[in-house]
């Protein structure tokens, strides 16, 4: 049972990490990369509603009648989502700015949906919560390592509370391109098949 | 028949909770909303449209009780003279309500500058509003009174194209920032005459 439960933690950071293993919620993960900062503001913002809605379905998963339980989870993914969109406007106003619209739209990323869906609807709460907690961090790595590798080779630098830090020397002529759309694309691509690469034994 | 019932009870009492949740927090939270947006939205906007004032219009700032409302007004002082009042109104945009900060000089009675704060406007098209500069420049100068209305609808405003709703709101937010004006007119000129200098 305790190798389960491990299980259930340490699956979210290698074995399924997403987005890499788990190809899942893809829209936040190209959006808001552009520096590492923002990549874990949003990794820890669905990480929060990723754990309350694995809780909370879980514990409600004999009484939510079938049929409806995905507008169920729905709702129970909103509150939350709201919630963190309340809290992160009155105590993080600047990250609030820059993570904007996509602060509302984790309620239609599907990492929670699915989560809630395939995991907490049918296990208990402990292993839900373990399984909520691990998928969220490994979510929050991931963001932070797209975000970092996008930032430096970006920009040259990487942020952390508001503040750039110059990492590349003067003579660095920062790669742009993947600052812009298109580059997340290429990054998320590349990284991914990095991934693959060492996932292939 | 039984199913059907328990279906209606349980997302019934799911939603309730969840709204009682939510008006919860956000009562809680609302005060410290408020003044993230004053330092990290608005002030900005109010520096923009009072852009050379002598003092700081977010220190220099006074409420009007409008019927049951309060509305807050920015002070700038120009030549010497409180001349210069800003304040907020908002308009229904396509993402909800857009707020619009507004400038007015009080002694010729037009409009100094506008500024959009709040917004939910899509990214690129209604968010121009905010970023593209010509649009909220069009303003300055204009009359403060009246209807203001776009030029599809047949008034002044030139809509950006592609995001008349986000134009629309802008207009109707001028419009009831006018009529605001007009009711609080005396009580405003009372409250500036103490900042003179």
């Amino acid at each position: 049972m305790a190798k389960t439960l491990a299980q259930d933690f340490t699956k979210g950071l290698w074995d399924e990490i997403p987005p890499f293993r788990l190809v899942l919620g893809l829209c936040p993960v190209l959006a808001v990369t552009k520096t590492v900062e923002n990549g874990i503001g949003m990794g820890v913002a669905t990480t929060f509603v990723l754990l309350c809605s694995n809780i909370l379905v879980s514990l409600l998963r004999k009484v939510i009648p079938s049929k409806v339980r995905i507008a169920c989870f729905i709702i129970i993914i909103a509150t939350f989502v709201t919630v963190v969109e309340l809290v992160m406007q009155a105590f993080a106003y600047p990250l609030f700015l820059k993570l904007g619209i996509f602060i509302p739209l984790i309620v239609v990323n599907c990492i929670v949906l699915g989560r809630a869906e395939a995991f907490a609807s049918k296990n208990n709460i402990v292993r839900s919560t373990l399984d909520g907690l691990g998928i969220g961090i490994g979510f929050t790595l991931s963001l932070a390592a797209l975000g970092a590798v996008r930032e430096l080779l970006g920009s040259g630098t990487l942020t952390f509370y508001e503040t750039p830090i110059q990492i590349m020397g003067p003579s660095f002529q920062p790669f742009t391109f993947l600052i812009e759309a298109p580059g997340a694309f290429v990054a998320l691509g590349l990284m991914l098949c990095l991934m693959n690469l060492l996932g292939k034994k | 028949m039984r199913e059907m019932i328990l279906m209606v009870v349980v997302l019934t009492a799911l939603s309730s909770v969840s709204g009682g949740l939510l008006a919860a927090i956000k009562n809680n939270t609302e005060e410290r909303i408020a003044y993230q947006q004053l330092k990290f939205v608005k002030g900005p906007a109010i520096r923009a449209i009072l852009e050379g004032s002598a003092n700081d219009p977010i220190t220099d700032r006074f409420t009007i009780k409008d019927g049951d409302v309060e509305h807050s007004f920015f002070v700038g002082v120009f030549d010497g003279q409180p001349n210069t009042v800003a304040f907020e109104t908002s308009g229904k945009g396509y993402g909800g309500d857009v707020g619009l900060m507004v400038g007015v000089n009080i002694v010729d009675e037009t409009l100094v500058g506008v500024g959009v704060t709040t917004h939910a406007e899509t990214p690129g098209v209604g968010a121009r509003a905010k970023t593209d500069p010509a649009f909220a420049a069009q303003f300055k100068g204009m009359p403060f009174k009246g209807e203001f209305k776009v030029k599809p609808d047949g008034g002044q405003v030139d809509a950006l194209s592609g995001a008349t709703i986000t134009s629309r709101a802008v207009s109707s937010a001028v419009t009831d920032a006018a009529e605001l004006y007009g009711r609080l007119k005396t009580q405003l000129a009372d409250q500036l005459k103490t900042f003179a200098k």
